[in-house]
């Protein structure tokens, strides 16, 4: 199967949609460990994102995920801004004139976006941050597509990664941001940026069974 | 929640607006995205001094732009470092021809922020040197260690090393100095009020303060029962004479800040108490500084810095500086 524009304008709808409706709920975690914005940043980020789509529905992948990118940075603050800016431009980067893409290559993507967070953000995982969720997401996807699951299977596979990593959040110690301040306070709480990239991962993943139930839809009427 | 604001989404917008309107003589305030720069720059042939950070710090930054002092400040959301665009803006709008010397309090995304931004502005031709603030003795890992009070000191004393027509590398070099002479500690007897948020960010008992506080609604290290100012301004002095390793015979600088909901007549009882204290230990207070410069929005409680002097960064504490919260000397 083969991954287009469209499909990632779908995702980033629909991630504007869930940060959206979690913002408030990202805010409270924040509160609980750190500045109590997370929330509030990332709304402000993904709605200027949302603005911005109409005018790249004739764009190359890489354009839009470097636009992407631009705009979090630009409207985010904080450390959620570069972190995710920084994310979505290196896979912006490397999938540069690229209209339609492979499994293979969406492997690639998520990698270098996992790198643009290791790299900008100084991290490592047990760290209680959102690398926490992210890399046993990007991890497990790509053994899977690499051992041939379907891409499907493979993306919730992925999925359940990053909820499992949010989850093991909760009993770590914070070493970085501001929950590392609390020191041994921070213990008990779920981390709000692995929160948030779990729902991010959810919109990436709800795309993917969308189009699988379209292409599903397309084969049985012919 | 009660607050003279027309609105949550409001607060940050109007003060801006509010803070041109107040000083048109001294700078500007450019919108969107949003910085606030002297109002003579670009200075040509001068290093430009920049800081940024959240917003509900006032004074900090964006009341230290001006002569002497803060060539452009970058103003985030409230406790939310500006963004990568509001710093290249600043950058270029000030961009004298000698560099630029950023002044990053010791945070995750104000880190990452500048950083973004010092590459772009690299790309662009521009020279950027950086010096990271962490004062704050309440963290026991250096690394992690908070910006708080000494950041009005270094701004100062950069400010004044540009002002001079000192190289960007001289510039940095006296900040960082500054840097690692100094030390603070603060001390909360209530949380603030982050008006999005609608409620304190902690809870604290009538007869209970929190010791090892930051500046943005964060808890501290430790809770502790109230007790009378002598005996917390031996806390606090001690933690930060301890990590500075004061000698009997120093010079210092004490800054008691106030923490934006702590009245002046407290503050001066805070600085008596460390004036008491400074003198106990033979360390001799050349200068000070008491009042609200560097606040969490109506946090009250403060902060006590200590800045070791040497003869250097005396002369550049004394230069002149003409900026809204901080003016002596012309």
């Amino acid at each position: 199967m083969q991954f287009t524009v469209d499909h990632v304008i779908r995702f980033l709808e629909r991630a504007a949609a869930l940060i959206r409706d979690h913002s408030i709920e990202l805010t409270e975690l924040d509160a609980l460990i750190g500045d109590a914005d997370h929330g509030a940043n990332l709304n402000r980020g993904f709605t200027a994102v949302l603005a911005k789509l109409d005018d790249l529905v004739d764009e190359d992948i890489g354009t839009v995920l470097d636009v992407t990118g631009r705009t979090l940075l630009s409207t985010v603050g904080g450390a959620a801004g570069p972190l995710y800016g920084t994310a979505f431009r290196r896979a912006g980067a490397l999938l540069a004139g690229r209209r339609i893409l492979e499994s293979a290559e969406l492997v690639a993507a998520l990698e270098a976006a996992l790198q643009g967070v290791v790299e900008r953000g100084k991290v490592r995982q047990g760290e209680k941050t959102m690398l926490d969720a992210i890399a046993p997401g990007v991890e497990t996807f790509r053994d899977a597509i690499a051992q041939g699951v379907l891409l499907e299977e493979a993306a919730r596979q992925a999925l359940a990664a990053v909820e499992q990593g949010m989850r093991a959040t909760i009993p770590m110690q914070a070493t970085k941001g501001r929950a590392a301040f609390l020191g041994p306070r921070s213990i008990g709480h779920q981390d709000p940026g692995a929160t948030s990239a779990y729902y991010i991962a959810c919109a990436m993943v709800g795309d993917v069974e969308r189009l699988m139930t379209r292409s599903r839809d397309v084969s049985s009427a012919c | 929640m009660k607050k003279l604001i027309n609105g949550v989404d409001a607060v940050v917008s109007d003060a801006l607006a509010g803070l041109a309107r107040a000083h048109p003589g001294i700078l500007r305030v450019m919108r969107d995205p949003d910085y606030v720069v002297r109002v003579d720059a670009p200075v040509q042939g001068r290093v430009a001094i920049i800081s940024g950070g959240g917003s509900g710090h006032e004074p900090m930054h964006t009341g230290y732009v001006g002569y002497g002092m803060l060539t452009a400040a970058c103003p985030g959301p409230i406790f939310t470092s500006p963004t990568p665009d509001q710093i290249l803006a600043a950058t270029r709008a000030t961009n004298g021809g000698a560099g630029t010397l950023y002044i990053v309090k010791n945070y995750a995304g104000d880190l990452m922020n500048f950083e973004i931004a010092t590459e772009m502005a690299t790309a662009d031709g521009m020279t950027i040197a950086s010096v990271v603030v962490g004062d704050d003795v309440a963290i026991g890992i250096t690394e992690l260690r908070r910006g708080v009070g000494a950041t009005v000191l270094i701004e100062k004393i950069a400010g004044a090393a540009a002002e001079r027509g000192a190289s960007l590398d001289e510039c940095a070099r006296v900040a960082r100095r500054a840097a690692l002479q100094s030390r603070s500690m603060g001390v909360a007897l209530t949380a603030c009020t982050i008006p999005a948020l609608g409620h304190p960010s902690f809870q604290l008992a009538d007869d209970e303060i929190e010791v090892g506080i930051g500046i943005h609604g964060e808890a501290g290290c430790r809770r502790v029962g109230l007790a009378p100012v002598a005996a917390i301004v031996d806390w606090l002095c001690g933690a930060v004479a301890d990590d500075l390793r004061l000698c009997a015979g120093d010079r210092v600088l004490a800054f008691v800040n106030g923490l934006g909901a702590t009245s002046q007549l407290e503050l001066y009882g805070v600085f008596h108490e460390v004036a008491r204290w400074c003198t106990e230990h033979a360390f001799v207070i050349e200068r000070n500084l008491v009042g609200n410069y560097m606040t969490s929005l109506d946090m009250a409680g403060c902060t006590v810095t200590l800045l070791r002097l040497d003869d250097e960064l005396l002369q550049l504490w004394d230069a002149p500086v003409l900026t809204p919260a901080l003016r002596w000397g012309m």
